[in-house]
């Protein structure tokens, strides 16, 4: 309260006093501000350029949104006043950006941008500099209105780097001519592609080349300031090439300038210089000159004392990479993952099984390099790198017969990574009749050996070898009755794991039960996967992302593993029910569980004599709310009284889908005559296509039985489904109708997209009839974090950066169906004043924009509880 | 630029400056984070590094280490430049400059600052400008001090 005093003071010492108070200790939410504002104003008003400076630079350093709400329409007409004093435009021009920075819709755009643009004339160089920031950030958010900026940047530019080192007085810095000018104009560029005047693009390229002209001429200084200069004007430069990416000569010369730094004494320079090489390797025009450089590189990788450069040299390895240095680059690569530090090991794993799948023409190399790559680092070798193996192993067939003698081999090895122990159970389960022929790998000592890592690994590992074994059996009838022993003792059947025990139960009783046509048919080799991207290469790009966000980061992932996922269903899921994880063994929904009695002509007489209405029974109460909570959910439980509890686990792929009920009897008595049906209205059925067996008709008490329903999207959709339950408890007849949650939005796949391809689509989208707009008032605190959990569940991609206004949310995805695809974008404006959400809906269909529009509605409506998972 | 830290190398904080939105308890952490980071590393190493998505680029300059932090488009060299430009203000302001002026004048090092960048970008790169606004702002302030001495000698102010 003191420094708000001071601040109204005509002293100058208590004002000043007063300001850096208000600057260092302030942070932008406190309460005083609106106090201070009132301060502020009156000196913007005093005409005096000191206090006027002091207003400014408190703004500034501020920079709250009240600041913004109060000063961003007085600002700008200081800033372009022409009786402003340079020093307090200067001020002004940084100080607006600041504003802009934090509130972009507070700073109205009008007649004085193109005043703006031409404060790049200015005579004053500390006002140009100043300008160049402003328009910079503005020019990205709003290019077209900055248009102008490009012709005044570029003369401007020239002006500097013809100029002699003297001309430009105090800005020129260690003999160089105004560096930060120079660098910031170059940036400004990097805004636009190449300019479309033939002059002023001639202009450009002459002062591109001075610059890489002058990089060759012998220095003008001794001291590091000078070069540091120099360079960070030429490194600017050299972006900008890039970022036109349409001269082959500038590209090529940059390339050997960067070349040349590649070797340079600086540390600094050669890190630079891997950087920005980064860069150039990804331009066709230049590829191939960086590829010229691979051995100076590959020595950066070995000789390198600062970890952070080396991690650059990984970096270009991995952006210079193709067919034709591949298994160069590989093998460098493994060989310093050997030596690496801790910090960077993940990342180069992911990027050599990348490189090694993409650009794989022999694929027995590729087998070779990912087994070692577990060998040398097995703790970094992610479940998304060892399940692609998998994939690809079984996608080829000429490759099967190497991997499992490879693996074999490698199994051998008296310690070796769990990680080659999975990769080697599940190969050898699938092909390991291949090398069977060889007595030195006979199926008993294939089994031996695997069976000799059994006990040292994690239960996911020990239910995946119980499957190999069960897979054993079928290809090898000479080794069923070890694998029954094994099955059969103590420590399978008694497991403390569910899991386990459970596997060895139904195994053990599948393997004696089950004739050996049956035992063929059930345990037959793993189908081919359908092709897909690299699981990895989509870690890889979150590995890259903002840490900041980990906790979204992480239920991407899981989405990820959900979507790419392995070649299995994670058999950790703690499954206390007869879970789909059975699945490991391509069972799916046909579980040996010994059949249960015919439905017997009893049972129908039963129905035919009972009182019971067969009719529906209206919907359960309160399975509307828990019906949108499955909007972004596929496991959970559906609905529960006293008796029933119905349980639901789902997947969905492009247009298909698996649903799990389960039904659980939570009394101690038998529900007799079980009849759950599906219902669809005559519209329905057309567009959503529902497959399901008939189940049981008697539920023991405390049991649970499954029923499968595979469901196929025809054509877009808007009602569910209603699941009508009828049975009879005790002597009374029950009847419980629930909507089963298959919603259009289950067959929604994420699309990334960049900025101006996102609307360039959406103004495609334009017609009337495929906008749908919904505004509603928030019923719950408006919380990013949690919006954004919640679009990414509902199924599209969140896209980043793309809107404007950073408030905004945007989303884009495909919905499949077996007709059609149709495209979906979506945008989510909140507006924190009003509490409301305005949400638009675009896409190729009216009926689609409409459903999906009303279902997220609903969903944003629900709070986030915690049984949602990607709010975790 | 979203903020610029002053650290000695027994890892006391001398002054810091944020040109972003941050709560306290964040500016610890990253405070804490960073400092521990750039003393840990060697004296040959380079001057930038990657931390979390943003740049580092710090320099020592005897006892103080200069660090800021860039975005990913900024250019590191010329931010290694804008810490070499801020010296230069400071040592020419003080005459030489140490750490101790920096700890007795924290003040004036963030007038000098404020008049070098604002908001996170360079305001005027002249050397002579900078300086020619603080010492005007000097003389204004001993100006008030001499009108505050004459007062008290005739005896306007009340007596305390």
């Amino acid at each position: 309260m003191e420094a708000v005093n001071l601040l109204s003071s005509n002293r100058y010492t208590e004002k000043q006093i007063g300001y850096l108070f208000i600057s260092v200790l302030v942070n932008s939410n406190s309460e005083l501000i609106r106090l201070i504002n009132n301060a502020i104003k009156n000196d913007l008003a005093s005409r005096n350029p000191t206090f006027m400076g002091l207003a400014l630079h408190c703004i500034a350093n501020v920079g709250s949104r009240e600041m913004a709400e109060a000063f961003a329409g007085e600002i700008p007409k200081i800033l372009v006043a022409g009786d402003t004093m340079d020093s307090v435009k200067q001020s002004a021009a940084l100080c607006l950006l600041r504003l802009y920075r934090t509130s972009p819709d507070l700073v109205p755009m009008g007649d004085w941008t193109s005043r703006v643009v031409h404060l790049l004339n200015d005579q004053h160089l500390g006002v140009v500099t100043a300008a160049t920031s402003l328009i910079t950030t503005l020019a990205q958010k709003n290019p077209e209105e900055f248009k102008t900026s490009v012709s005044l940047a570029v003369s401007r530019l020239s002006r500097i780097v013809t100029s002699a080192s003297t001309d430009l007085q105090d800005y020129t810095y260690y003999f160089v001519p105004a560096p930060w000018l120079s660098v910031k104009l170059l940036r400004l560029l990097q805004c636009y592609p190449p300019p479309e005047d033939p002059a002023v693009r001639g202009r450009l390229t002459e002062c591109l080349e001075t610059i890489l002209n002058k990089a060759q001429e012998p220095p003008k200084s001794k001291k590091v300031q000078h070069s540091n200069a120099k360079n960070a004007v030429l490194f600017e430069a050299i972006s900008l090439i890039i970022h036109h990416d349409s001269e082959p000569s500038l590209l090529v010369r940059a390339c050997g300038q960067l070349g040349q730094f590649l070797q340079h004494r600086e540390t600094n320079l050669r890190y630079l210089a891997l950087e920005s090489m980064c860069a150039l390797a990804g331009s066709e025009f230049s590829h191939d000159a960086v590829k010229t450089h691979i051995d100076t590189v590959i020595n950066a990788l070995k000789t390198e004392r600062d970890v952070s450069v080396r991690q650059r040299a990984v970096d270009l390895l991995y952006a210079m990479c193709d067919r034709s240095n591949a298994q160069q680059i590989v093998a460098e690569m493994l060989s310093y993952l050997e030596t690496a530090d801790y910090s960077i090991r993940e990342e180069i794993v992911l990027k050599v099984a990348i490189l090694a799948e993409k650009y794989a023409v022999d694929y027995t190399w590729y087998v070779d390099t990912i087994l070692n790559l577990i060998r040398i680092a097995g703790d970094y070798v992610s479940e998304e790198v060892w399940y692609r193996v998998i994939q690809i192993v079984i996608n080829r067939d000429d490759v099967q017969g190497y991997a499992a003698k490879t693996v074999f081999e490698a199994l051998q090895a008296p310690a070796c990574h769990e990680n080659l122990v999975k990769v080697g159970g599940y190969i050898l389960g699938e092909f390991g009749n291949l090398i069977a022929g060889d007595p030195r790998s006979s199926p008993l000592i294939q089994f031996h050996l695997l069976h000799s890592k059994f006990h040292l690994c994690s239960v996911p590992t020990r239910a995946l070898l119980l499957s190999t074994y069960i897979k054993f059996v079928n290809l090898f009838p000479e080794v069923k009755t070890t694998i029954q022993d094994v099955l059969r003792s103590d420590s399978q059947l008694k497991n403390a794991d569910v899991e386990l025990q459970q596997r060895a139960v139904e195994y053990l009783r599948l393997s004696t039960v089950a004739s050996t046509d049956i035992l063929a048919t059930v345990l037959e080799e793993m189908p081919p996967f359908p092709e897909r991207e690299s699981s990895i290469l989509a870690k890889l790009k979150k590995k890259k992302g903002p840490n900041t966000v980990t906790d979204l980061e992480e239920a991407k992932r899981e989405r990820s593993a959900d979507v790419n996922g392995g070649p299995e269903p994670a058999p950790a899921s703690a499954a206390s029910t007869p879970s789909p994880s059975a699945d490991l063994l391509g069972l799916g929904a046909a579980p040996p569980a010994p059949a249960g009695p015919p439905p017997s002509s009893g049972g129908l007489l039963v129905d035919v004599f009972s009182d019971s209405p067969s009719a529906v029974a209206p919907l359960a109460p309160g399975s509307e709310d828990n019906f949108a909570r499955f909007v972004c959910k596929n496991n959970g439980v559906l609905f529960e009284n006293q008796l029933l509890q119905i349980g639901l686990k789902s997947e969905f792929r492009q247009n298909l889908g698996r649903m799990f009920i389960f039904y659980g009897n939570k009394t101690s008595t038998q529900f007799l005559n079980f009849t759950p049906t599906l219902i669809c209205s005559d519209d329905l059925q057309m567009n959503l296509s529902l497959q399901t067996k008939p189940v049981d008709p008697t539920v023991d008490g405390g049991a649970q039985v499954q029923q499968v329903v595979n469901i196929e999207c025809v054509s877009d959709f808007t009602e569910a489904p209603v699941l009508n339950i009828q049975f009879r408890y005790g002597g009374t007849f029950q009847n419980v109708s629930v909507k089963l949650p298959i919603t259009l939005n289950k067959f929604f796949q994420p699309t990334e997209m960049a900025s101006q391809d996102f609307f360039q689509r959406w103004k495609q989208l334009s017609n009337p009839q495929q906008e749908v707009q919904n505004i509603f008032k928030a019923k719950h605190p408006m919380d990013t974090e949690i919006t954004k959990a919640k679009i990414i569940g509902f199924g599209s991609a969140l896209l980043e950066e793309v809107d404007p206004n950073p408030a905004n949310f945007v989303g884009a995805g495909i919905i499949h169906t077996r007709t059609t695809q149709i495209g979906c974008l979506l945008r989510l404006e909140p507006n924190l004043q009003a509490q409301m959400y305005r949400l638009t809906l675009r896409t190729s269909k009216e009926t689609v924009s409409q459903r999906l529009c009303e279902l997220l509605s609903v969903f944003l409506h629900l709070c986030c509880v915690s049984s949602f998972p990607c709010c975790k | 630029m979203q903020f610029m830290l002053l650290f000695s190398r027994q890892g006391k904080l001398r002054l810091q400056k944020w040109y972003v939105p941050l709560s306290d308890k964040e500016k610890k952490k990253i405070t804490r984070e960073l400092v521990q980071t750039v003393l840990a590393r060697k004296p040959k190493m380079c001057s930038f590094l990657e931390w979390r998505d943003l740049k580092i680029v710090y320099k020592r300059y005897a006892s103080l280490y200069f660090c800021c932090a860039i975005e990913d488009q900024d250019n590191e060299l010329i931010t290694l430049e804008i810490i070499h430009r801020y010296v230069e203000l400071l040592d020419k302001y003080f005459g030489s400059v140490c750490e101790l002026d920096i700890i007795f004048n924290f003040e004036k090092a963030y007038f000098i600052l404020d008049e070098f960048l604002l908001g996170g970008e360079v305001q005027e790169t002249s050397k002579k400008n900078v300086l020619k606004a603080i010492e005007q702002a000097d003389l204004l302030q001993e100006k008030t001090e001499n009108i505050d001495l004459s007062k008290s000698f005739i005896g306007c102010k009340p007596a305390y």
